[in-house]
């Protein structure tokens, strides 16, 4: 700490390019801390405590593989299994394709198989008794400003209805919201309407489902009747691929991108980039300061001294780059949730961000610091001096 | 007066390539305790090399150097720096000042290596300013001062740890003959009433006139002695 002062001058004896610096890190930083919130997001996906007791069937293939509706009956005969519901991808867009609804094409049972969605009793039976009904998740509907008895025009990206036309139209019955807040941006976003009107209207599904979702009576069997359910399809034409929730989200999802692999490529890419450009900071910084590193050599620093103090200007850099960086995610994440509606639902800044930011703040500030901090440490003073 | 300083058969020798370049050739000396020395002699007659080893910044290649009893050549880089701190006070031609930091803080930096607190370290570097006529300078920065206030500084920052030694490396070669002047009284005056011991380098045959000695070097050879008036 004593040395303190001195690191701080040292780190800002050339301000323009100290700043300039700093507001790289920032931006690394602050994009590191965006894209592992996106990344955090996307795991945390299908997470939910009433989800651990559901498994949701596919076709081993492909997500967008259909499977028979008659499975249906079969997955309830196997022991172990409480209720089966079933669901297809409509891939609605609003006014224009680029508005797009999550809108899923469901069985009579789905809202009951979901317990973390609310809706009222009235609105629940409006939308069973009415064929071409729909409910929406609050947030897409006050977006779009729909309201109860709206009809709702929504343009489907895959599927024609019996016109060949791909526009079609519901009758808004109910509203549903999630009933935890910070969760359930997903279901505040959905649009449900009833997968026997879809089968009907349109000559493309003809009886086929998306996927199944099965509530199991004991979570601890869950293993057993997933393999129980694929069982049922082994060695036909549509063999399927039973997971929790939770995987099969984050399966869905790796097949429409590997965030990981994305935010990892992304982050490996500008913290090289980050290191280059800290690391000529740094030695240019040292470079300059020879004499005055000589000097302080001089009248008894120690070698080791002078390592330390580089090293600490260089980890100082970091510190402060990256701390403005992840502090601005915590502020901007929860505006960006706000402002999306709910629909990007970015968590603040986690513990596990703060200590792995914490990390590379760290590990970058001494890799970059090392090399200046070791010719500093090997200078020759007498040499140093004579050059001036 | 007893020698502080004694050099006994000291030769350097510097590589440069290939080539081997003796700079100082069996030089014996002796420096007493509270002398003022200048040290003269041509560009390249080894002047500035007798004193870093004086100053513990350089080891011979042969001979020994003792300062106040110790062998300084015997020791290892680690125990150099800290007798350095303790012991040596250094004044250099271009003053090599921090330019981020105040006059203040610049002759605070020596203090950093003692226990001092903070409050003590800034008492102390008062005090030295205020002994440099440069009280009221304190909080000013290098580049906001004129050549010799800076010199001035330079040399309150070697004597802030109160060293028995302090080495002047041509302390007024960027002066004017004013600065100068300034300089060396305040050179002499911490020779005389402050008991502190000086070599000082330098090209100028006025400024050697204010040490109490001269010794001219020629190609690395102590050449000749003088007694100043």
């Amino acid at each position: 700490m004593k040395y303190f002062h001195l690191i701080w001058a040292s780190l800002f004896r050339r301000k323009t390019r100290t700043i300039l610096t700093l507001v790289s890190i920032v931006a690394a930083f602050l994009l590191f801390g965006l894209l592992d919130a996106v990344r955090d997001s996307f795991a945390q996906a299908g997470h939910s405590a009433a989800g651990v007791q559901r498994l949701q069937t596919g076709s081993r293939l492909s997500f967008i593989q259909t499977l028979p509706q008659a499975l249906g009956a079969q997955i309830e005969t196997v022991p172990g299994v409480k209720a089966v519901a079933y669901a297809n991808w409509f891939g609605g867009a609003y006014q224009d394709p680029h508005k797009q609804v999550f809108t899923f094409a469901v069985s009579p049972n789905y809202l009951d198989m979901y317990p973390e969605i609310e809706i009222s009793p009235e609105q629940h039976k409006a939308f069973d008794e009415t064929p071409t009904g729909a409910v929406a998740g609050e947030v897409i509907a006050k977006r779009y400003g729909w309201k109860i008895g709206d009809k709702i025009p929504l343009q489907s990206q895959i599927f024609p209805n019996k016109e060949g036309s791909k526009n079609w139209s519901f009758d808004l019955v109910g509203i549903l919201r999630a009933k935890d807040r910070k969760s359930g941006g997903f279901f505040d976003g959905l649009f449900l309407l009833h997968w026997r009107n879809f089968d009907e209207t349109t000559p493309y599904n003809r009886g086929t489902v998306g996927w199944y979702v099965t509530r199991v009576a004991d979570v601890n069997q869950a293993d057993r009747v997933a393999k129980a359910i694929d069982a049922l399809s082994a060695n036909s034409d549509h063999e399927t691929k039973t997971q929790t929730e939770q995987a099969a989200t984050a399966s869905w999802m790796k097949q429409l991108v590997d965030i990981g692999l994305l935010v990892g490529s992304i982050m490996g890419a500008v913290f090289f980039t980050l290191l280059l450009l800290t690391g000529n900071t740094m030695m240019q910084a040292v470079r300059e300061r020879t004499s005055e590193i000589a000097v302080l050599r001089t009248i008894g620093f120690s070698s080791v001294s002078v390592l330390g103090m580089v090293l600490a200007e260089s980890v100082l850099l970091l510190l402060l780059g990256g701390l403005v960086g992840l502090g601005l995610v915590s502020v901007l994440a929860p505006v960006i949730t706000e402002a999306s509606g709910r629909v990007v639902n970015l968590p603040s800044v986690g513990a596990s961000s703060w200590i792995l930011g914490l990390g590379l703040m760290l590990a970058i500030g001494l890799l970059v610091g090392a090399l200046p901090a070791w010719r500093a440490m090997r200078l020759n003073v007498v040499a140093a001096l004579a050059a001036g | 007066m007893t020698a502080l300083v004694e050099i006994r058969n000291v030769s350097k020798v510097y590589t440069r390539g290939t080539q081997k370049v003796e700079v100082l050739h069996h030089i014996d000396l002796d420096i007493a305790s509270g002398d003022f020395l200048a040290l003269m002699g041509p560009s390249g007659s080894g002047k500035t090399t007798l004193l870093n080893l004086i100053g513990g910044l350089d080891s011979p290649t042969e001979g020994s150097v003792t300062v106040a009893g110790q062998r300084i050549d015997k020791l290892g880089q680690g125990a150099l720096s800290k007798w350095r701190a303790s012991n040596v006070g250094f004044i250099f031609q271009v003053y090599n000042l921090l330019p981020m930091l105040s006059a203040q803080k610049n002759v605070e930096l020596p203090l950093l290596l003692t226990k001092f607190g903070a409050a003590q370290r800034r008492k102390n570097a008062a005090i030295a300013l205020q002994l440099v006529g440069l009280a009221d300078r304190a909080t000013h920065r290098p580049t906001e001062l004129s050549g010799g206030q800076q010199q001035r500084v330079a040399i309150a920052r070697a004597i802030v740890s109160d060293p028995m030694l302090l080495v002047c490396d041509e302390p007024t070669g960027d002066l004017d003959r004013q600065s100068a002047e300034d300089v060396l009284r305040l050179l002499q005056t911490l020779n005389r009433d402050h008991g502190k011991t000086i070599v000082m380098v330098t090209h100028d045959p006025k400024a050697a006139e204010y040490a109490r000695h001269t010794l001219h070097l020629d190609k690395g050879t102590l050449v000749e002695a003088a007694q100043a008036a």
